[in-house]
């Protein structure tokens, strides 16, 4: 168990089931640092689940989920993950839609996230600089003072990439980022995601075989509750099993 | 920090209403005193009561907005917190009685002698204190809403849940306190009040007095809320109200906030509920009635919620209104206010507040603009 020790996360053997139904089956994933992983995977193969668990919403049957080498994830609750550093983004764009996009953002920054802290904070100006240079790299400059509530789909997805990266988290979870995006958009997602892996470990879950190549990184593909495959795109697309599963039945 | 926590919460909008309340607490008075009794400007005694009788209750539904407006708590038993508050009023004044008591005994309050009660119970100690009582005003609704609020929140119960368990919570208090044994008075509640520190609650310069009381109190219930709704933990409570998992998923501890803000409002319940016991002279079991609570709610829907302001003068109106159809149609109170609640729902979801905030957007913009209404205020 060696590569415990490195990873940024370490999910050995999780199972999960809903009324019988098992919807992780023993999975197995080590993340490791600075790695950019795609999950690609049919409907219902579990994806959703695993960031679930990662991130506490839902509590595994058996297993073990180890953040850094060092913390079990599954003794912490969702607050206590997120501060952490893992950070998320949904499915289904969730951003406060009655505060401006700034706001947004602002709220999303790393920092004493205690009451107290939060009824005496006021900006410093390095936070404001922070919040300006967030908002230029996901082009948002100019709806600053939008109501989130305002914003188009593709735009309300992007908001919400900037929250994570105002999180400054050591590891990402990114629920199909380009899920209902133009092409265009769906393109400039790809190059913002493998900027952001620079310095941030990040898996992606997607539907979109043409954005998991434009990714160009790892994939791992899940079939019923765990791993079918693993490798580059190009190793994954030629697997027996893999095209078993996409197209076979 | 302070200075800027107060610039930052005083805003235009924010000075005028505290202004246009500490002028009331002023000019009050000044009509009931000074302006001759002939005079159209005159305002009768029986007035002041009434006043001091509203601002009471533009209190308690401030500490309602504070909750359900930003943070989306609905509590439909806050009138709870409001009744302890007024009983803990309520037994300063009854040992402030003294000997003057139908049965002259100088410790005992009259029920207690009228159940063959020996001595004093234990938790009736110290409230013929005024400074303990003060303190206890807060106290005690803060430690119900501490307990109550740390296990539901804790749990995770929200929405339609969490206002049924408000609901029950404020009626388990009704049963309780119409029993004798409980020491409270039962169901005849505590009355008979002679005076408050030294000056008889009978007297108009002591309504007066408690009236101006009652406007500064909600002059400060008011800069309290602006200092909290303004800040970033305000914004992380309207977050909650918005997407609660995803304010979790940030890092925000959602149950610390709900029960900071929780115990804020039960405090200022409290202090609603202990300026009114002795300006209506009793404080009984009715006051935990859930009916009660929920016209809290009523009063806060039709002024505007989320807009402080809006609880303040959806409080003042709707009492307004009451006051009026208890004498002309006493019969259809209840009908009216009903009709009203809806009509607020249908026709009015910004209260209001929001309705004058959408007229003025159209004047200035014109009608086009006016589905882009503003947010609840910040």
């Amino acid at each position: 168990m060696s590569e415990h020790h490195n990873s940024v996360l370490y999910v050995d053997g999780v199972s999960v089931s809903f009324d019988g139904f098992k919807a992780l089956n023993s999975l197995s994933l080590i993340i490791e640092p600075g790695e950019m992983r795609a999950i690609i995977g049919p409907n219902g193969a579990g994806k959703t689940t695993m960031m679930d668990v990662i991130t506490g919403k839902t509590r595994p049957d058996s297993g073990e989920v180890i953040y850094n080498g060092e913390t079990n994830l599954l003794k912490c609750d969702e607050a206590e993950i997120a501060q952490l550093g893992i950070g998320r983004k949904f499915q289904k764009p969730t951003v406060f839609e009655s505060h401006s996009v700034y706001s947004n953002i602002e709220l999303a920054l790393a920092m004493d996230r205690s009451v107290k802290a939060s009824l005496f904070w006021s900006p410093t100006q390095e936070n404001k600089d922070r919040v300006d240079a967030i908002l230029d790299r996901i082009r948002l400059s100019g709806e600053r003072n939008e109501l989130a509530a305002n914003l188009s789909h593709g735009q309300k997805q992007w908001l919400e990439i900037g929250m994570l990266l105002a999180q400054d988290p050591k590891l990402l979870l990114v629920d199909e980022p380009v899920a209902g995006m133009t092409d265009s958009e769906t393109k400039e997602t790809a190059i913002l995601l493998r900027d952001i892996a620079q310095d941030h470990s990040v898996v992606v879950v997607e539907h979109d075989m043409d954005f998991v190549r434009d990714l160009d990184v790892k994939v791992t593909v899940l079939h019923e509750g765990s791993v079918l495959a693993s490798g580059s795109i190009d190793e994954v697309s030629a697997n027996k099993h893999v095209i078993e599963v996409y197209l076979g039945r | 920090m302070i200075s800027s926590m107060l610039i930052r919460a005083l805003d235009r909008n924010a000075l005028i209403v505290l202004l246009a309340l500490v002028a009331i607490a002023i000019a009050i008075p000044i009509l009931n005193i000074f302006v001759p009794v002939e005079s159209a400007f005159h305002l009768p005694d029986y007035m002041i009561q009434l006043l001091g009788k509203y601002m009471c209750y533009a209190l308690l539904a401030l500490s309602v907005d504070l909750i359900w407006g930003y943070a989306g708590i609905l509590s439909l038993g806050h009138g709870a917190f409001f009744a302890l508050g007024g009983y803990v009023m309520g037994m300063y004044l009854m040992r402030q009685i003294g000997t003057r008591g139908v049965y002259g005994n100088p410790v005992l309050p009259d029920f207690m002698v009228f159940l063959n009660w020996k001595e004093l119970p234990w938790y009736w100690l110290g409230f013929d204190n005024f400074f303990f009582v003060a303190f206890m005003i807060a106290l005690v609704p803060a430690i119900l809403a501490l307990v109550f609020g740390w296990f539901a929140f804790r749990s995770r119960v929200t929405g339609v849940y969490l206002s049924i368990i408000t609901q029950a919570m404020t009626y388990a208090l009704l049963l309780a306190f119409f029993r004798n044994d409980m020491g409270f008075g039962g169901n005849n509640g505590l009355t008979d009040f002679k005076d408050l520190l030294g000056f008889s609650v009978q007297e108009n310069s002591t309504k007066l007095v408690l009236f101006s009381a009652s406007t500064i109190a909600v002059a400060l219930g008011y800069l309290v809320s602006r200092i909290i709704v303004s800040s970033r933990l305000g914004k992380v409570l309207v977050s909650i109200r918005d997407a609660e998992s995803r304010t979790r998923f940030l890092g925000y501890k959602v149950e610390n906030y709900k029960l900071f803000i929780f115990v804020i409002s039960s405090i200022m319940a409290g202090i609603a509920g202990a300026l009114y016991v002795p300006q209506v002279g009793i404080i009984n079991p009715g006051e935990f009635a859930p009916a009660n609570s929920i016209e809290i709610v009523i009063w806060v829907a039709v002024g505007g919620r989320g807009t402080l302001i809006g609880a303040i003068i959806g409080a003042i109106l709707v009492n307004y209104a009451k006051t009026w159809f208890t004498g002309a149609l006493p019969e259809y109170w209840l009908f009216a206010l009903g009709g009203l609640f809806i009509a607020t729902t249908l026709f009015l979801p910004k209260g209001l507040v929001g309705l004058v905030a959408s007229l003025r957007l159209r004047e200035r913009f014109g009608p086009k603009q006016s589905s882009s209404t503003p947010a609840p205020a910040e």
